[in-house]
């Protein structure tokens, strides 16, 4: 199982502040993960995890790029971050 | 959370323990709750007497920005990773200046104009270390720790955008590593 969570912004385009994904038919990496979230859940979807500045999070670390994913990875989509 | 630096920590996996001699000691809390910065600041000072100076930094809940009437600020938190992070910033600060402590407390839900928002406290044997690692710290914390502002005022809602200043602020920490 993996688990998505999605913040700010991004949760409210999206509607959606988590959601729990059956292991590995999630693909296995996270470039492969956000593509069958897209496929899933249509347009809206695609448009909003593809928006520029989007950060993506492995296991609460902020990732640079594509990376292998694991069974029972928690993963996070949020917008630039404004704390302080 | 308060942990003496170099313990191995659940919440810092991003750096490696640090090589210091001092033990720093380090809290960090994420809270809904106000704080009292007077006792924070005596909290800091654990009864030794190698401080020689302390710095810090409250943060306020602005009634404009950007030319927006700002009543109420909500703002929301990744909980686990924000503290995470935090807590590794003040590790990377503890590892360029020699701290004795540190302590740093951010508040989430939601603030009216006027309110404190985050609080920086940092003790040293001298007051240079002390001035830049507070400074670095709130550099960092705004560009890194997981945090998001909404402002709502009589013209709506507004998420704040994360702003090109923030980062060229907290940038300019890794060009020069004297500064």
């Amino acid at each position: 199982m993996l688990k998505v969570l999605f913040f700010a912004r991004v949760r409210e385009q999206l509607g959606c502040s988590s959601i729990e994904l059956r292991w590995p038919e999630t693909g296995t990496d996270l470039d492969g993960l956000q593509e069958q979230l897209c496929c899933e859940r249509g347009d809206a979807w695609r448009d909003v995890l593809a928006q520029v500045n989007m950060i993506r999070a492995v296991n609460q670390v902020v990732m640079e790029g594509n990376c292998a994913l694991r069974d029972g990875d928690e993963i996070a989509f949020f917008p630039p971050v404004t704390g302080g | 959370m308060r942990c003496a630096m170099g313990m191995k920590s659940p919440f810092s996996p991003r750096s490696p323990a640090a090589e210091v001699g001092a033990l720093t000691l380090i809290s960090v809390n994420v809270q809904e709750a106000d704080f009292d910065v007077a006792r924070l600041q005596s909290s800091l000072l654990m009864g030794g007497q190698e401080e020689g100076a302390v710095a810090t930094f409250t943060g306020y809940v602005r009634a404009a920005n950007e030319e927006r009437q700002v009543n109420t600020l909500q703002l929301e938190h990744y909980p686990g990773m924000t503290e995470a992070s935090i807590e590794d910033i003040v590790n990377q600060a503890a590892r360029r200046w020699p701290l004795l402590a540190a302590t740093v407390v951010h508040r989430v839900g939601k603030l009216s104009a006027g309110d404190q928002i985050v609080w920086v406290g940092v003790a040293s044997a001298h007051r240079e270390a002390a001035f830049s690692a507070c400074e670095f710290i709130m550099d960092y914390l705004k560009t890194r720790a997981p945090f998001w502002k909404k402002e709502l005022g009589p013209e709506g809602e507004h998420w704040v955008s994360a702003q090109q200043h923030d980062r060229r602020r907290a940038a300019r920490w890794q060009e020069d590593n004297a500064l």
